[in-house]
């Protein structure tokens, strides 16, 4: 009896030495409690669980609102070959999200506590609200894919016909949370570095989730592409890309004006750690853009992907400095994640982009371009939204 | 008429009988050991620091108007009418945002418990609700802690100020600080020479979040019918031109 293995390659050791320290941390997490797994105190009770897992899974799964809003309310079906992998990424990623909260979560079996005890006062309620119906928006979103797998007409049917409604109630409940993710920090106004709290966190925080979704969307293309050995959709994501250039202006633009009228650019004189963040956040958002407004850059695919990195880890800064960094100093700590947090991090990572390959894989998430889409493309030429628009 | 707390630094001698009678009240062990740590912690709800040869109290300023209960996902925080901030372990989930809002970083965790509980002073609800003092005002040996209705106590530190001028710093901390608190405190010194956060905002910390969500059923509503009309105008286009019968 032969059995097949599947071979070891470097990734796969990698990602396997990953879910094994991750496995690990989560035992650590569940017989020692969240004390026993991180370095959170009760100077510091939020980490890279929060900072990471939840803040930056969800700016990084707007793919998914910003697509749908593109492609079926703005009417701009040039984007549509790379419609279905976003809601994928975003379903996933909200998944995981969940994951992530039950990791940090004190007490994980009540996570759906918020659904009957009420507090509408609470950023926390109503993100746990939005999270809640978008996920489940999401997941309906995505069933046309499951139906057409298995031939399923008559269902297929019905989702359509509730389908206009339901995109903008998705896309209305995205705004609603990428938002309130940054509204989450606006009561520590005394904790918060300067250089990050904002009373504009909010529109900071949902201007930036849909770089987040454009960028995560040419990132991940880019990555099927060779993973699958799919022709890339260049001409597409090339004006994806451009639209991402403009959407980083308009973010880096209120950013800019945000900091002159809270009259905060002295702190950038003083070398502390907030500082340098501040610069590393800014820096992989400001290169990437003006790169992208190159003709050059976003009609060849390394280039245009390396910018697309460079926004997320851009984004991720961000998140994080929000997040974790910038309330160091706040809170009179130090907080540096144990290598527990950062196992579980990683292994959710990790089993994200396991899953959408194999999602991808089995279900018809790339779909083969439509005739419409072939007419469009026009050979080398950058697909324009605007003249359709 | 809301119950608070006064704590007069300058009466205080460090006696820590105030943490001994709080630990006995939450059936928390109490020995040598946790009597010398200066921290607040899930075993310890209130703590003497020391500052030179001056004392302070920590323990939760059961704030009018807290960030914890307005921030709470659960409503497992609830501010009384008596005047404490009371917590329902029952409804908590952990997801420890009344830690991160807390100006006071007054909440603290089970961290290393299977199933975690946040815990903090709540001013002796149940005692007050029966009319009873709060347990460490009873026992306060010199009157340096005292219990009684806000309103009362705010003319009694006044009153102390007035009448002994040079022993006092004339102000009463708790009086303005986040909207105003229910622990008040007098000090021979500033304030931040005892340990007391002077940089917190002078407003109510729960304002600065529901000027955002009150936002709420505008952005619905105005997100709506923008979207439908963007889509009905998008997708009208298509459909006119194919009536007319002219393709792209």
């Amino acid at each position: 009896m032969t059995r097949k293995f599947p071979k070891i390659t470097v990734w796969r050791a990698i990602f396997a030495a990953i879910l094994a320290s991750g496995l690990y941390a989560t035992y650590l997490r569940v017989r020692y409690g969240l004390g026993g797994a991180t370095n959170l105190s009760d100077k510091f009770p939020w980490g890279i669980w929060i900072g990471f897992d939840v803040m930056c899974g969800v700016a990084l799964a707007a793919g998914g609102f910003t697509l749908v809003a593109m492609v079926h309310i703005f009417n701009i079906k040039t984007y549509k070959p790379v419609l279905r992998p976003a809601i994928l990424t975003a379903f996933l990623g909200y998944c995981l999200v969940v994951v992530g909260l039950l990791y940090d979560l004190g007490r994980p079996d009540r996570l759906w506590h918020p659904l009957v005890m009420w507090n509408p006062h609470s950023v926390m309620f109503e993100v746990a609200w939005c999270v809640t119906l978008y996920s489940t928006v999401l997941f309906l979103e995505f069933l046309p894919v499951v139906f057409e797998k298995f031939g399923l007409h008559k269902p297929l049917e019905w989702i359509h016909k509730i389908s206009v409604p339901l995109m903008i109630l998705g896309v209305l409940l995205s705004t609603l949370h990428q938002s309130s993710i940054g509204s989450l920090f606006l009561i520590v106004p005394q904790k918060e570095y300067p250089l990050w709290y904002s009373p504009l966190l909010p529109v900071l925080f949902f201007i930036s989730s849909l770089a987040a979704g454009l960028a995560m969307t040419i990132f991940e293309s880019w990555h099927s592409s060779r993973a699958f050995g799919r022709a890339l959709e260049l001409p597409l994501l090339a004006s994806m890309g451009r639209v991402l250039a403009v959407v980083m202006s308009v973010y880096l633009w209120i950013r800019f004006l945000d900091l002159a009228h809270r009259g905060v650019f002295g702190l950038l004189l003083r070398n502390r750690i907030e500082t340098w963040l501040f610069a590393l956040e800014i820096g992989l958002m400001l290169v990437p853009m003006v790169l992208l407004y190159q003709r050059k850059v976003r009609m060849q695919p390394g280039a245009l992907y390396a910018c697309a990195v460079m926004v997320l880890f851009g984004l991720i800064a961000n998140r994080l400095n929000v997040g974790t960094t910038g309330l160091e100093a706040g809170s009179g700590t130090h907080y540096i994640p144990r290598w527990s947090e950062v196992a579980v991090t990683l292994s959710i990572v990790g089993a994200g982009f396991a899953i959408f390959r194999a999602v991808a894989h089995y279900f018809p998430v790339f779909e083969a371009p439509s005739e419409e889409q072939a007419h469009e493309e026009m050979g080398e030429t950058e697909a324009d939204p605007v003249a359709i628009g | 008429m809301s119950k608070a707390i006064l704590y007069d630094s300058t009466l205080c001698i460090g006696c820590k009988a105030c943490e001994g009678a709080c630990a006995e009240r939450w059936g928390l062990p109490y020995d040598d050991k946790i009597a010398a740590e200066e921290t607040i912690s899930a075993h310890k709800l209130t703590a003497i620091e020391t500052h030179g040869d001056k004392f302070c109290r920590r323990l939760c300023m059961n704030c009018l108007q807290p960030a914890c209960v307005s921030v709470c996902p659960v409503g497992a925080l609830q501010k009384t009418t008596l005047g404490p901030v009371t917590y329902d372990a029952d409804k908590c989930m952990g997801c420890r945002y009344c830690m991160q809002a807390c100006p006071f970083q007054v909440p603290t965790y089970e961290w290393n418990a299977q199933l975690p509980r946040m815990r903090k002073c709540n001013e002796c609800f149940e005692r007050q609700s029966a009319g009873k003092l709060t347990a460490c005002a009873e026992i306060c040996p010199t009157g340096a802690t005292k219990n009684g209705d806000r309103d009362a106590l705010i003319l009694e530190a006044q009153k102390r100020l007035a009448d002994s001028p040079n022993q006092y710093y004339q102000k009463i901390y708790g009086l303005k600080e986040v909207g105003g608190t229910s622990v008040l405190f007098l000090s021979a010194v500033p304030f931040d020479q005892i340990g007391l956060r002077t940089g917190v905002p002078q407003e109510p910390l729960p304002d600065t979040t529901w000027r955002v969500l009150e936002l709420l059923p505008d952005v619905v509503s105005t997100g709506a019918v923008l979207l439908g009309g963007i889509y009905w105008i998008t997708n009208r286009r298509d459909e006119v031109a194919k009536a007319e019968g002219r393709r792209k």
